[in-house]
């Protein structure tokens, strides 16, 4: 077989890009902190942290996507994602750096400002409110911290501890003994980590920090609605660092086949999400309680309506019909095109979700929130490169190798 | 009912398996089909048999589904027998969904199974020829069809040498017909000469 590049150089020109999108991002975010993030008025101030809050928290549970889809494919004795395991690692190894981010926007929306507009639960009304009062055990600022502390801090920790074995997959060929032993390693790893993924993205972290922005109102699905959301976009941005790869003539061993199998996980999120969409939406339309359609009144019927039929429109009309077609899932292009689209619809949707409730009167989205974008885009593009540039591109003794050489669809 | 002549070759290993299919081709021989035991990645591409459009007769029974669906359940409550319910408007869309999403399932499935079954001449009673009891067993069995030029001894020659195991020339029936195995007498086995 002919030699393989196994070293990904970050070119200068990424660089550049990633670097401008990142001074473009701090300009906006100095912009705004001084003349929303200082202001007098909480309102304003609600929305400055806000943006900064759905952008740290979508970039991050997006990231963490990555990790969880190693770990459900681990789980499930899928060898075909070796050959591009690198690619999801690095994206994965996002998450200590954007956690570290969303934790001290979080901590700052709860300790230094104490932002009654995005968490009412922390102002003194909740005490006396029968229906927050319920609710204090878990929506008060020390569980607040140290549930934030302990998810983030796992997520990165048993994060690394998988890429850490992973990495032991370069160093020698491994006989069976050693291959046996280092899959069951992986394996007793992967289910660790997928046991605090659902206590946390799964359950309780949504709930917890924009779930209890509408602090009153509740929804079971929320989290997995979330969930979906997020993975769905970690498998586009996955697919987006595979077809560039690709296309400078890295990944030999990543072909179409898997392209289509990522471009199916896109498809099938996508309608997935659709589905805790819609159950999340009927449930409340059908039962018509004052307390439960509080939460779609603005978005269904008031300023959000476009932008809540829009996020439906991208994130389900155009994925069910263009990612339909098998030729369609094994076209660079135009998984590109979706992938991008899919990440840029449900980082909508957590727009939606998040300044649509605490600015319920107006819709917000401008230039600080394209501004924010860009700042975490470019870090994102910034330090996945650099991670990528750190270990060879394919983890040439890992046993499932060849498995995902010969993968066919 | 047609008769036909056949020469079949039998595999034990697909890494065999594969090179042969390409060598008959090339030689410009006719591959009837390959029965394996198993799904075997890649043979329908080696085979050169065209992609299936089975998803998309499934995607034109979806939609049946769910026009059926809607139609109904629309005409139902709003012409037919508007009823309140809840409060909610006649044309109450959401409540709906499911009920469509169900129909476009139901008829998306069995209008693949069928299609399939059709297509697979596969029905309850109707029987075809075993060219090998082995095929569901464990070997790969290649059915080369012959035309009045095939020369069968040179063809058995070729399939040995590309590494078959077993080679032999069979008049066989090349449709369907109703019946039982146990209780029919195979039309072709009385026939063991060659014509």
């Amino acid at each position: 077989m002919a030699s393989i590049r196994e070293r990904f150089e970050v070119p200068g020109k990424m660089k550049t890009w990633s670097l401008a999108l990142i001074s473009i991002g701090l300009a906006a975010f100095i912009i705004g902190f001084v003349t929303k993030g200082m202001s007098k008025d909480e309102h304003e101030r609600a929305i400055f942290l806000g943006t900064l809050m759905y952008n740290t928290i979508y970039w991050t549970l997006v990231c963490n996507a990555a990790m969880f889809f190693i770990c459900a494919t681990t789980m499930a004795w899928g060898g075909w994602q070796i050959s591009f395991r690198r690619v999801t690692e690095a994206i994965s190894a996002m998450v200590p750096i954007f956690g570290a981010i969303t934790f001290f926007v979080l901590i700052y929306v709860v300790f230094v400002d104490k932002n009654h507009q995005i968490y009412h639960w922390l102002s003194e009304e909740a005490k006396t409110d029968p229906i927050l009062k319920g609710k204090l055990g878990f929506l008060n600022p020390t569980f607040f911290l140290i549930w934030t502390t302990a998810a983030i801090g796992l997520w990165a920790f048993l994060g690394w501890r998988i890429r850490k074995l992973s990495a032991e997959a370069d160093e020698a060929p491994m006989d069976n003994v050693n291959g046996a032993a280092f899959i069951k390693q992986n394996t007793v790893r992967a289910a660790t980590f997928l046991v605090w993924f659902g206590l946390t993205v799964g359950s309780t972290i949504p709930w917890l920090w924009m779930m209890s922005i509408d602090a009153h109102w509740y929804s079971t699905m929320y989290s997995w609605y979330n969930f979906a959301s997020t993975f769905v976009s970690g498998m586009a941005l996955i697919a987006l660092w595979v077809i560039y790869l690709k296309n400078k003539g890295y990944l030999e061993y990543t072909n179409q086949e898997h392209l289509h199998d990522i471009g199916k996980f896109m498809f099938a999120f996508s309608i997935f999400w659709t589905y805790l969409w819609f159950s999340q939406y009927m449930l409340i339309w059908y039962s018509n309680q004052p307390e439960e359609t509080i939460y779609f009144k603005h978005r269904v019927q008031g300023p959000y309506k476009g932008i809540f039929f829009l996020n439906l429109i991208i994130n389900f009309i155009c994925p069910i019909l263009i990612l339909m077609k098998r030729s369609a899932k094994r076209n660079y292009t135009l998984i590109t095109f979706m992938a991008v689209l899919i990440i840029f619809g449900h980082w909508i949707d957590y727009y939606q979700q998040v300044i649509g409730s605490i600015s319920k009167d107006h819709v917000t989205l401008g230039w600080f929130d394209f501004g924010i974008l860009s700042l975490f885009v470019g870090l994102m593009i910034f330090f996945v490169s650099k991670s990528l540039a750190s270990k060879p591109l394919i983890p040439k003794y890992h046993p499932f190798l060849k498995e995902s050489i010969v993968h066919h669809t | 009912m047609a008769k036909k002549k056949f020469v079949v070759g039998c595999f034990d290993d697909e890494a065999v398996l594969f090179p042969a299919v390409k060598k008959v081709r090339t030689a410009g021989y006719k591959i009837q089909d390959v029965y394996t035991p198993f799904p075997v990645h890649g043979l329908d591409h080696a085979l050169g048999m065209r992609e299936t459009s089975i998803h998309t007769a499934g995607f034109i029974y979806g939609i049946t589904g769910t026009t059926t669906a809607l139609s109904c359940i629309s005409w139902i409550f709003t012409k037919d027998w508007p009823l309140d319910i809840g409060g909610k408007p006649h044309f109450a869309l959401p409540a709906w969904i499911p009920i469509m999403f169900e129909l476009t399932v139901l008829f998306a499935a069995v209008g693949m199974v069928l299609t399939f079954c059709y297509l697979c001449q596969l029905a309850p009673f109707v029987k075809k020829h075993h060219f090998h009891a082995r095929a569901t067993d464990d070997l790969f069995v290649m059915v080369i069809e012959c035309t009045d030029k095939t020369n069968s001894s040179d063809l058995e020659a070729f399939l040995s040498n590309a590494g078959a195991v077993e080679v032999k020339t069979e008049i066989a029936e090349d449709g369907w017909w109703i019946g039982r195995y146990d209780k029919d007498e195979m039309p072709f086995e009385t026939q063991t000469a060659l014509a």
